[in-house]
């Protein structure tokens, strides 16, 4: 690694009031090289990719771009020396076209109006820069959010950038498109564009990158090669060791009773004809690929949407159709897919979203239980281990991890006693993933009963005691913990799926 | 390690926040304090009970509103439900010969049945709320002007009541103060009001969490409308006669009050101490304004200042509670 490097973060540190969150960092970005950055939530990422777009300040230390130091005052001066972010939520309007959006603020004019040719054309060149042959008169909230990743990744080159900054760009893609980006991210390696590269998936990590740094709590551990194992790299980032990423304990279901029975259920244009069942002490986990309807069916056994057909049942009761309350009423709790969008109430204290499913069940003469709330949010933030300062902190300022064990904290106020989990560890950082496994262990312990969608698929083999794999909304297979691995999973989720219904 | 705790970055005391959250009470203060040494007249009895009156309808409107903003809506209907209300009571006792106090309940009703169709059409017609009470802020006026002739009618001495004395309190005010209490009991103690917050913030992650938000949003919009109505019996109250144009335009004083006073129109937050904080800074600063012989249209610029102001500091709280 005699190359000069394209960007230099040496030594920096930064300060928040009392508090330091990065410590005498060092990390580099070397042409042609994509650079991992690894750490938990919390461990100081996104404070050093701050730094590198120009948003923070580092208060010590210094940046150096091509042997230069520098100061980034602002995104401006970032982007000038041609060091670009693409952000987890893509910064592009949905309600414009894939070309306005790449030339956007260098709109091509003549006469002082837009020039829709020029447009066109430049919007093409920029987009073949990364292979992508696409029209460019869509509008782009008609993308898929890999496509628009793509353009996010175009429009960025067509600005001259040499150093990209790639944060979690594979957390909502599915392996194929993961694939897709992968296939982008070695060309450009091949022209020379420097990346850095953020992932909580640590088997992307030998596939995609060069060199790894690791962080933890905003000090540099150690910058290995990605071909390091991933039990070493969670050695690393974690502190200790985890012995088991799938710690499941399996119940002894022999004796045990069905208490969610699904049958025929059918909504139209969803999913159709799903029959299954699942017993007390069971984690019944459904694989699939987005789209195959496995969200769509959680939800309408959690009644949050109408089906047109079919009846779900609990301990013998069927349930009315799309009634949240008879639902939650019955014993089911549903952790949806999408954290901050459905799942809690961001501005709201950890203790009120912990209490929403219990508000009106614990209340007297409609008269809120606020001092019994507050000691069953108390004690189940505490054996849920969440991570926070007070109990009415607004829980948008917690980790991911920490969120979702919030969500997870309501329904175990709540008593429930089915639980189901859409993507539950979906950007949760490796030490909150075992702790939510270990819960989902605790829950079925007691008898209770998990039904859980996940697209991660050493998620699903490592903690389902049973597997459905669905296809175009209907069952494609069913496979048993021992009998499941990877390919027999892919096999029946992907069967004669064609390419486009995925693509777009 | 079950009691770790995150350190979140923190810049000692943090008066942006300080001020952020008590903008409103602040100004007042500063408000009164200025209006005290640039006019005698401002610190006598009877202006300050001129002030009590006059800043009653004005809170009485933004308490209802207040529900609706904090439940994520906007009520744009509330001056014309108002006028609606006084004039339908008034025509309860006028016309339809019915006892006073019967014709006051009515006026409420009216009020109430308003609101409850804002709220349905919301909830179940899925119309935006803007666009829901923005046809009713029409209808409202429009009944009321079919209804009166458009000419005033007497209201029942009951409700006139409502506008005189008890005492040497004003009623207006006896009137106010228990609507703050009964308005800050429903928002901060009962189910349906914490409900409304959960519903402001994020409506999807109420519903999902059992929260039935349709008829949480129906009860918040016939709030809302009650709240309008007993502010347009106020209003004929003082005057004894419900007038067809009574109110108008008082839906923008009370998303003023709701807005200055602290509440995000993106929902979730909101307080009724605030928005009586904010329903007096409007009124003081037009009584301030007549004290010092301000003509009526500067009145409204200096108003219109105010306003964007206030939503500049609820963007500058939003900016500084996000980093």
């Amino acid at each position: 690694m005699t190359q000069q490097p394209l960007l230099t973060l040496q030594n920096v540190g930064k300060v928040f009031g009392p508090v330091t969150v990065i410590h005498d960092v060092t990390v580099s970005v070397y042409p042609g090289q994509v650079q991992v950055l690894l750490g938990e939530n919390g461990a100081g990422k996104s404070t050093l990719i701050k730094m590198m777009a120009g948003v923070y300040q580092p208060d010590s230390g210094h940046i150096v771009v091509d042997g230069r130091t520098v100061t980034l005052p602002n995104t401006r001066a970032a982007e000038a020396l041609g060091i670009a972010t693409i952000h987890q939520e893509l910064n592009l309007v949905a309600t414009m076209s894939i070309a306005e959006n790449v030339m956007l603020g260098r709109m091509p004019t003549r006469h002082g109006l837009v020039d829709r040719r020029a447009l066109r054309q430049q919007a093409r060149a920029a987009l073949a820069l990364i292979g992508l042959d696409i029209d460019v008169d869509i509008l782009v909230g008609e993308l898929g959010i890999a496509r628009q990743q793509l353009v996010e990744i175009a429009k960025a080159l067509s600005i001259n950038a040499r150093i990209l900054i790639l944060d979690e760009p594979t957390a909502a893609l599915t392996r194929h498109e993961t694939e897709n980006l992968f296939a982008v991210m070695a060309d450009l390696r091949q022209r020379g564009v420097g990346m850095l590269f953020i992932s909580h998936h640590l088997d992307e990590i030998a596939e995609v990158g060069d060199t790894v740094t690791v962080l933890r709590d905003g000090e540099f551990i150690a910058e290995v090669p990605a071909s390091t194992s991933e039990d070493e790299l969670v050695k690393l980032m974690v502190g200790r060791g985890i012995e088991d990423q799938f710690p499941r304990v399996p119940e002894n279901l022999s004796q045990a009773a069905e208490v969610l029975i699904v049958e025929n259920l059918t909504s139209t244009g969803l999913f159709s004809d799903i029959s299954f069942t699942v017993k007390a002490g069971e984690v019944l986990g459904i694989a699939g690929l987005v789209g195959a309807g496995r969200t769509e069916l959680i939800r309408a056994i959690a009644g949050a949407d109408r089906y047109a057909s079919g009846t779900v049942a609990v301990r013998g009761q069927h349930l009315p159709k799309g009634s949240i309350k008879a639902a939650i009423a019955a014993g089911i709790g549903h952790v949806p897919e999408d954290r901050k969008g459905q799942g809690l109430v961001l501005d709201a204290s950890v203790n009120n979203n912990l209490g929403y499913a219990t508000l009106a069940s614990t209340a007297k003469l409609g008269l809120v239980d606020f001092a019994g709330q507050r000691s069953r949010a108390t004690a189940v933030a505490k054996r849920l281990r969440i991570r926070m300062h007070t109990i009415d902190q607004p829980i948008g300022a917690l980790s991911g991890g920490n969120q979702q064990k919030a969500v997870f904290g309501r329904w175990i106020i709540a008593a429930s006693t089915i639980l189901l989990l859409d993507e539950p560890t979906r950007g949760v950082d490796v030490g909150a993933k075992v702790e939510i496994y270990e819960l989902m262990n605790t829950i079925t312990a007691a008898g209770g009963a998990i039904l859980m969608v996940s697209s991660e698929l050493p998620e699903i083999l490592g903690m389902s005691d049973r597997i459905l794999v669905m296809r175009d909304g209907r069952i494609a297979g069913e496979l048993s913990a021992a009998e499941a691995t990877q390919d027999a999973v892919m096999t029946l989720a992907a069967r004669d799926v064609d390419e486009t219904h995925e693509q777009r | 390690m079950s009691t770790t705790t995150l350190p979140t970055p923190r810049r000692g005391i943090d008066y942006k926040k300080f001020l952020a959250n008590n903008g409103a009470l602040v100004g007042l203060v500063v408000l009164c304090l200025a209006l005290f040494i640039a006019t005698p007249d401002f610190l006598t009895g009877p202006n300050l009970l001129n002030i009590g009156i006059q800043v009653s309808t004005v809170a009485v409107l933004a308490f209802g509103m207040t529900f609706v903003i904090v439940a994520g809506g906007i009520d744009l209907s509330v001056g014309s439900v108002a006028a609606l209300s006084a004039m339908s009571s008034g025509w309860m006792f006028a016309s339809a010969g019915l006892p006073g106090w019967l014709a006051l309940v009515g006026g409420l009703v009216v009020g109430a049945l308003a609101g409850v169709i804002n709220g349905l059409a919301n909830a179940y017609g899925k119309l935006p709320s803007f666009i829901a009470t923005l046809a009713m802020l029409s209808v409202a006026r429009g009944l009321t002007l079919v209804i009166s002739d458009g000419r005033p009618i007497k209201t029942a001495p009951e409700v006139s009541f409502l506008g005189g004395n008890l005492g040497p309190v004003p009623m207006p005010i006896v009137i106010l103060v228990i609507a703050a209490l009964a308005a800050s009991f429903v928002l901060n103690r009962t189910v349906i009001g914490r409900s409304m917050y959960a519903v402001g913030g994020n409506a999807e992650a109420a519903r999902l969490s059992g929260l039935p938000v349709k008829r949480i949003l129906v009860t918040v919009f016939a709030l809302a409308g009650l709240f309008a109505a007993l502010a347009g019996l106020l209003l004929a109250g003082r005057l004894d006669s419900a007038q067809p144009q009574a109110a108008a335009g008082y839906e923008l004083d009370a998303i003023a009050a709701v807005v200055i006073g602290g509440a995000s129109l993106s929902g979730g937050l909101g307080r009724i101490s605030g928005t009586l904080v904010g329903a007096l800074v409007l009124v003081v600063i037009r009584n301030g304004l007549n004290l010092l012989n301000v003509t009526s249209f500067w009145q409204q610029v200096v108003i219109g200042l105010v306003i964007a102001l206030a939503v500049g500091i609820d963007v500058l709280r939003r900016k500084s509670r996000n980093s």
